[in-house]
């Protein structure tokens, strides 16, 4: 499935691992300001995040988190720029960048779609939403859809994460609304969201089924 | 029951500090800070709670290990909740961040810390939002920052958004995240308490368990300990989920029948259909039955504790007997190996292989000799990983194969059945068909 870790030769994680090594190579180390364009925006950003933190590395997270919103990806040139401000080697944040799922070191569509099929959402049917979603949302370069681990809201399954907002419970006819409101730029099934929801506790208990 | 956490909870702009302040909020940070600080230790103490992440650990007991003296002191709230079934801190986030900040700020002053960080799983964008503008509102009001309403208490409050990750709810593996690498677990000793973050002593507390703590200032660690039963007191939040007709989070005090929560809040699976099993605490807790017994249980830490399984965050997976019970233990097993940091062997390799034979029990392709390895293999894992990821996949795979073993091998037989149909059948003549359309 989509979200697979990637495979390469003899089944590395790592591509190009059994390459010959380039000796002639200069080893990467932390970017040149001077030869390094950072887009001002993006600096500021990443300079009022390592503001907050006793130690300036704790800002890794929220500064790729800033490049990804950026350049759509934690491209290379996304990489060579937080690397740069932050006087960290691209190497370095790679390695931190491929450890979380929410960074795509993988060129993406605008939206990125996270359908929950964890046990609580599988049970109410998210395998075969999650099929449908990506079906529907096939050759569409502007989205991308990927099953994800539990986000969280099993109370609303089966659920979707779209683009941040949490959207459930999804019905199979809802799907193309769903994913024509994401085409659009609509909220997503806003009738659906999360944030609307009261609290299960607050209902009356001889209230209707709510799941 | 009087509710605690959730009262109030949908009263519209509750997050905002105005409504909040109406309710009596920051009051009880008031009354904390007029108290000395060891006051205040002895009334977390006394209130018995325990750790509402997972562990259940006393809290008094973890504020009372770190080490007095001048030094930068921190304190973390865990709220990367990411156990699969559990949703009650996004709740009170969401609703009532600033009882969150509110705890926050007394159990820093109780802990004598003077850095604080929320770390909050990235996924939940709308809540770390919320958070952000809350904590802004506290600055402003002079709840944070230099000289806490006039006190010698000093606190900063960062929101810290994580970016996907299981792992980095374990509480060393947080630390690493929150400093900026990759989140692998730490060996402990040593102890967060004694070398935390930035190797300085640190308090690690979930979201629940610190918004509980400005209720016990209010109401005082005895009363609030007359809440719950012995050993497992005050009230908990409890995420129902899966197969129930009224999934969500409901408010309980500890102690209440399981049957209660499952059928009572919760409304039982739906009608015709009976419960197969139940997962008490996240999909890291050995899984229950659905037998009377099992059903009749109280609700608390060391009841669960006795039954083999645990409370752990107190989020309960309902599955009924129309999911067979192999399909539950492949996604169990699937979302550990998808999260194993890979740092130790027994948890990168264990949690691969069991996916693997319950994926070969899937294709049809398994023996019943199948089961003997997949136990143990879990066996070999349990008290052999760095962290109790490990752990968490293990004892709930090897709970449903021993509880469930004869399902397992009806189902080993009839799929294999079904694969040897499957191969048996002549192939279809795709191509030729294709060929004539065209
Ligand atoms: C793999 C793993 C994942 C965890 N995830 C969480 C989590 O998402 N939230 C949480 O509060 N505790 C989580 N914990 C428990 C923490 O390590 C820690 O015990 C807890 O945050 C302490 O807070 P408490 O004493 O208030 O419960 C996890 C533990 C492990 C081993
Ligand atoms: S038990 Fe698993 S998650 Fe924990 S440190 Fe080892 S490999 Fe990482
Ligand atoms: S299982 Fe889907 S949100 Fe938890």
């Amino acid at each position: 499935m989509s979200n697979e870790v990637r495979r390469f030769s003899h089944g590395s994680r790592v591509p190009g691992w059994d390459d010959a090594v380039d000796l002639t190579k200069e080893p990467a180390s932390v970017p040149d300001p001077a030869t390094t364009p950072v887009p001002d925006e993006l600096r500021a950003e990443i300079e009022a995040a390592m503001a907050k933190y006793p130690d300036r590395r704790s800002a890794a997270l929220p500064a790729l988190a800033a490049a990804q919103r950026h350049h759509g990806w934690c491209s290379p040139e996304a990489i060579e720029q937080v690397a740069c401000v932050m006087r960290l080697t691209p190497a370095y944040l790679t390695a931190v960048a491929t450890f979380y799922d929410m960074f795509d070191t993988q060129p993406v569509g605008r939206h990125r779609v996270y359908v929950c099929t964890n046990i609580s959402c599988s049970l109410r049917g998210a395998d075969e939403l999650c099929e449908r979603i990506e079906q529907a949302a096939a050759g569409d370069p502007d989205i991308s859809v990927r099953h994800f681990e539990c986000l969280g809201a099993c109370d609303i399954a089966p659920m979707a994460s779209v683009d941040g907002v949490y959207v459930g419970p999804i019905e199979l006819d809802e799907v193309d609304e769903l994913i024509d409101d994401i085409r659009n730029g609509r909220p997503p099934l806003p009738r659906k969201q999360l944030r609307l929801r009261p609290t299960a506790d607050s209902l009356p208990l001889d209230g209707k089924d709510n799941g | 029951m009087e509710k605690l956490l959730f009262k109030d909870i949908d009263e519209p702009g509750l997050n905002t500090i105005d409504v909040y302040r109406r309710r009596g909020g920051y009051e009880r940070l008031r009354k904390a800070l007029a108290m000395p600080r060891e006051a205040v230790l002895n009334e977390l103490l006394a209130s018995g709670l325990r750790g509402r992440g997972g562990a259940g650990f006393a809290m008094g007991k973890k504020v009372s290990f770190l080490p007095k003296g001048a030094m930068d002191v921190y304190l973390c709230c865990n709220a990367d909740e990411s156990e699969p079934g559990t949703f009650k801190d996004r709740e009170i986030m969401q609703k009532n961040p600033h009882l969150l900040i509110e705890g926050i700020i007394i159990a820093a002053y109780a802990a004598g810390a003077n850095k604080a960080f929320i770390y909050i799983r990235g996924e939940y964008v709308l809540q770390a939002d919320i958070l952000d503008a809350a904590i802004a509102e506290a600055y402003a009001a002079g709840f944070l920052g230099e000289n806490i309403l006039g006190s010698d208490h000093s606190l900063s409050l960062v929101v810290h958004r994580g970016a996907g990750a299981y792992i980095c709810g374990e509480e060393t593996a947080l630390l690493d995240s929150l400093e900026g690498k990759r989140g692998n677990p730490r060996l402990k000793p040593p102890f967060p308490a004694n070398q935390g973050l930035y190797q300085g002593p640190t308090l690690i507390n979930n979201v629940e368990t610190l918004s509980t703590v400005p209720f016990i200032i209010e109401m005082g660690g005895e009363e609030y300990a007359k809440l719950g039963v012995e050993n497992s007191t005050g009230t908990k939040l409890v995420s129902i989920s899966g197969h129930v007709k009224r999934p969500g989070n409901y408010e309980i005090e500890l102690g209440m029948r399981s049957r209660d929560i499952i059928y009572g809040l919760a409304g039982g699976p739906p009608d015709g259909r009976k419960v197969k099993l139940w997962f008490p605490g996240g999909s890291s807790s050995p899984v229950l039955t659905g037998s009377d017994e099992d059903l009749d249980l109280p609700y608390d830490f060391d009841t669960m504790a006795k039954a083999g399984t645990m409370l752990g965050s107190g989020a309960i997976i309902v599955v009924d007997d129309s999911t067979s019970v192999v399909e539950v233990a492949y996604k169990t097993a699937y979302f550990y190996r998808h999260e194993s940091c890979g740092k130790c062997t027994p948890c990168r390799e264990g949690t691969n292989w069991t996916l693997k034979m319950l994926d070969r029990i899937r294709k049809g392709e398994a023996t019943p000799m199948d089961l003997d390895i997949i136990a143990s293999v879990c066996e070999n894992i349990m008290g052999h990983c760095l962290c109790v990821l490990g752990d968490a996949m293990a004892m709930p795979v090897s709970s449903m194969v021993k509880k469930f073993r004869a399902e397992f091998e009806e189902e080993i037989e009839r799929r294999r059945q079904e694969a040897d149909l499957a191969s048996a059948m002549p192939e279809p003549e795709l191509p030729l068909i294709q060929g004539a359309v065209a």
